[in-house]
């Protein structure tokens, strides 16, 4: 073989670092066939400071090797292939993971041997593999970077020359300069997860560590008297060199950091949430799939209506004497007695709502804007005028499970003719809310405040007083129409019994 | 006190907070058995992962235990529309989980024990921890018929399955673990094992493979899982020679075991118990108003990659069809997705109630199958 020849005379200046001598002759002689122009480079300058793992960013130019699958154990002789985890022309390290392979009930992880980068698949999906047949070619680096497959005790004594401690045994990974802080914090690399690819551990995991270790933003000279006895004689001198520093001040360590990401269906609001110590600022432009598209197509229909706003204030005293007077009943009858109920049907008795062709719906189908895990959903109660109070709260006891269980159908979903927002049990007075095509028209409700008012004797009266703001279709309904539709509920809850004169 | 000691003899060290669950193990000794303190699946299934990856397993072996409130748990490469009824969990509110190593599809709840054996690959040995089970369970009642099987099954009278195996092997560890039925809800196991839609699914995902149940408890009611897993625990110490006592985790303490937390927390994500199902596609047909239509999916990472209705020509607008299916294509399979996207769409664009109609039964078609 060609290539053996420049690896003998090589030798002698390799037998430095005995790891890769070992690794790149075994690589040789286990390579098949030679490509063209393939050269064994060894005459890269070979001074300890190469050595030392300093990563250079260079395109792999060196041999390829077949990555075989290796013996599972149990006498298994073949796999099915489940799912790759790279693809060709991907960067790997050693450790990483390469796919998933499945053999009678037990599902294996096969690890990458090398660093480099994959340049075949031997199998599709589903595809059987052979113990001993290869699964992927790896074109590796030139130079040698991570850590080698011998384990390494860890040594004890830092200093600039020798090259970095190991973990025992452990699969860990971390650059040169994040094992050194791991030294000089007394911290084991086995006992910090990583955050990095494939738990990589970065600069960040160990500081994060420190922090929560110590209980809270400490000194460094604190620190240094809970470390082991091992290597705590080398902080003290460290610090001596660094005359020139300025005096040690306690440095808080913030470790928080900003982050974009993608919106998910998994993140529960659109709102900023701090979470780990970390800033999530939620990317609204990535929006492509499911629930957020569904939101952001209905919003843009909703742009074309000219909307027009009216706001009033309701005085819910009375209906919320009735509503505490109601409630045992309510309970005996297994329900939750809502003030909502009366709102909901004080808004469909006499509404008539058109849609976009300026159809009459014959059915008032009320809608309730719901927040859900998964955000802003709006169902609806299905023909408001025939129900009575007490069955509309039924109905809202019934959608509301179901929303926060996450299972509102699309039959629940569907058909609205008007939408009410109680945005009030959250929070706010005034709103000014989106309408949700094809409905004209829509209401918000702010929170029951309690507030003093001037009665007709001109004593001052305790009220519970609720903004309520409608937002309307102007091409539709006019600011008139708005007004009395508004008065009429009003009256009917600032007075539930005239509410009970037109209950059909 | 994260950490309790439920044997009073041997350890008088005082259990105080150590950086990590593994220098505890370190502090205890090599071989331990460790009880889990939570009953939810993907605590504990968490809680396997943890140990898998952060403890040294190379000289030590580890036995877990912990049961379970109901939950349905699928294999790594399962398809769960074709394992489980979706619908039934759904209204009852079962959850679904994705474990990580392979095999079958299995129903947990408290009347069942899951055993965990943890080793280093090379001592990787399934047929050695299904020993110390039978044998455990033996010298409680020797009388008892338990044998286990080539396919690492234990079958109870030669005929019924009491224990299903799965296993997972890593870089230089592995795990073991296997379900045991003490008391186990069985009119709930079968229907909740049971899909209506299998017939209409076709997927390369591995098939479990379904056999008659029986519960310990029913041929011996003193068989409660306590007694069986303080059985398992003698017999393991016996197995392996040791006599540390049994340890109680917490799975959801972070400090003690960092990064544990977000392990719980990937096996909750719709991506990992849906989206990781091999691609599979489904036919099927909804009738409409004495109309034939059908529904053609393909599936891929639980979304939607194809999406087409075969209906005869004028049933439907061809724009809405092509608005419909491209709404669809890209959407998880998932019924509340699909629901919301058909509110959304059909609020956009403005249709006759008749094909309002047409699209809302299409629809519910489709989400029978989800």
């Amino acid at each position: 073989m060609a290539a053996v020849g420049p690896v003998r005379t090589s030798l002698r200046i390799l037998r430095l670092l005995p790891q890769v001598v070992s690794h790149r002759l075994q690589r040789c002689h286990k390579h098949q066939g030679t490509e063209p122009g393939y050269v064994c480079d060894f005459s890269s300058p070979l001074t300890s400071v190469q050595w030392r793992g300093f990563r250079s960013s260079h395109v792999a130019s060196g041999q390829v090797l077949q990555f075989k699958l290796s013996d599972i154990g149990e006498g298994i002789m073949e796999v099915t292939v489940k799912e790759w985890y790279v693809k060709e022309g991907d960067r790997v390290s050693q450790f990483d993971s390469i796919c998933e392979v499945q053999s009678d009930k037990a599902s294996v992880t096969i690890t990458s041997r090398y660093d480099g980068v994959i340049r075949k698949l031997y199998h599709d999906i589903d595809a059987i593999a052979h113990v001993g047949s290869p699964l992927v070619d790896i074109e590796t680096d030139r130079e040698l970077e991570g850590a080698p497959e011998e384990d390494v005790v860890e040594t004890p004594a830092v200093s600039h020359e020798q090259p970095l401690p190991e973990i025992k045994g452990q699969k860990t990974q971390a650059t040169p300069a994040v094992r050194r802080l791991a030294i000089e914090n007394n911290i084991k690399l086995c006992e910090i997860v990583g955050t990095g690819k494939d738990s990589r551990i970065l600069k960040e995991d160990i500081l994060n560590f420190v922090a929560k270790q110590t209980g809270a933003i400490l000194p460094y000279e604190v620190q240094k008297t809970q470390a082991p006895a091992v290597i705590t004689t080398d902080i003290p001198s460290k610090e001596k060199k660094s005359f020139m520093a300025p005096p040690a001040i306690p440095r808080p360590i913030f470790t928080g950091k900003d982050r974009t990401e993608p919106l998910n269906g998994e993140l529960h609001s659109f709102s900023v949430f701090t979470f780990d110590q970390e800033a999530l600022y939620i990317k609204i432009s990535s929006i492509k799939k499911g629930f957020q598209k569904a939101m952001v197509k209905t919003m843009n229909a909703a742009l074309k209506i000219p909307h027009f706003g009216y706001c009033d204030e309701v005085d819910l005293m009375e209906l919320v004497q009735l509503r505490l007077e109601l409630k045992g009943l309510a309970e005996s009858r297994g329900i939750k007695a809502q003030l909502h109920a009366f709102l909901h049907k004080g808004a469909g008795s006499h509404f008539i709502i058109q849609n976009m062709y300026t159809k009459l719906m014959a059915s008032h189908n009320i809608g309730l804007a719901m927040d859900t895990p998964q955000g802003l959903l709006v169902p609806n109660v299905k023909s408001v005028q025939s129900l009575s109070v007490f069955d509309v709260a039924v109905e809202l006891n019934r959608l509301q499970a179901l929303g926060s269980a996450g299972q509102l159908g699309a039959a629940d979903l569907t058909g609205g003719t008007f939408t009410l927002s109680n945005i009030g049990s959250i929070g706010g007075t005034y709103a000014k809310a989106v309408i949700l095509p094809p409905e004209v028209a829509i209401g918000a409700l702010g929170k029951i405040q309690v507030l003093p008012r001037f009665t007709s004797r001109d004593d001052v009266e305790k009220a519970y007083i609720m903004n309520v703001s409608w937002s309307a279709d102007h091409r539709v309904i006019d600011g008139a129409t708005m007004c009395r539709f508004s008065n009429l509920w009003r009256s009917y809850l600032e007075n539930p019994a005239a509410m009970v004169l037109d209950l059909k | 006190m994260i950490l309790r000691l439920s044997d009073l003899n041997v350890i008088s060290k005082s259990v105080r907070l150590k950086s990590t669950l593994t220098t505890f193990f370190d502090e205890i000794g090599k071989d331990i058995i460790i009880k889990s303190s939570s009953t939810g699946i993907y605590e504990n299934l968490a809680l396997e992962d943890w140990i898998h990856d952060y403890v040294d397993l190379q000289n030590r072996n580890i036995l877990l235990l912990c049961r379970n409130s109901p939950a349905v748990v699928i294999g790594r490469h399962q398809n769960p529309w074709q394992e489980c009824n979706l619908p039934l969990m759904r209204r009852l509110g079962i959850p679904l989980a994705r474990r990580r190593s392979g095999g079958g599809t299995v129903f947990h709840d408290t009347g069942n024990i899951n055993m965990t054996f943890f080793t280093s690959k090379k001592k990787y040995d399934r047929h050695r921890n299904l020993t110390v089970v039978t044998n455990a369970l033996k010298e409680l009642r020797p009388n008892l018929d338990v044998n286990s099987t080539d396919r690492f099954d234990i079958l109870l009278n030669g005929h019924y399955k009491i224990s299903g195996t799965a296993a997972k092997l890593g870089r230089t560890a592995a795990y073991h673990h296997c379900t045991l039925l003490c008391s186990v809800d069985r009119s709930l196991l079968s229907s909740v094992l049971k899909s209506n839609n299998s017939q209409v699914i076709k997927s390369n995902a591995t098939p479990s493979v379904p056999s008659p149940v029986k519960n310990l408890m029913d041929v011996d009611p003193s068989l409660d899982t306590d007694t069986v897993m303080e059985a398992i625990a003698s017999q393991y110490k016996k197995e392996f020679d040791f006599a540390t006592p049994v340890i109680t985790v917490d799975p959801t303490h972070e400090s003690l075991m960092p990064g544990v937390h977000k392990m719980t927390r990937d096996l909750l994500t719709w991506e990992w118990v849906y989206g990781k199902t091999p691609k599979f596609s489904v036919s099927t047909s909804v009738v409409v108003d004495r109309v034939n239509i059908t529904l053609d999916m393909d599936i891929k990472n639980g979304k939607v990659e194809r999406f087409d209705i075969g209906f005869p020509d004028g049933w439907l607008p061809l724009e809405i069809v092509n608005e419909f299916t491209s709404t669809m294509n890209g959407s998880r399979f998932c019924p509340r997705e699909t629901a919301v996207l058909l509110s959304a769409f059909i609020r956009t664009n403005s249709l006759a109630a008749d094909i309002a109609e047409k699209i809302h039964r299409l629809c519910e078609g489709v989400i029978s199958v989800m």
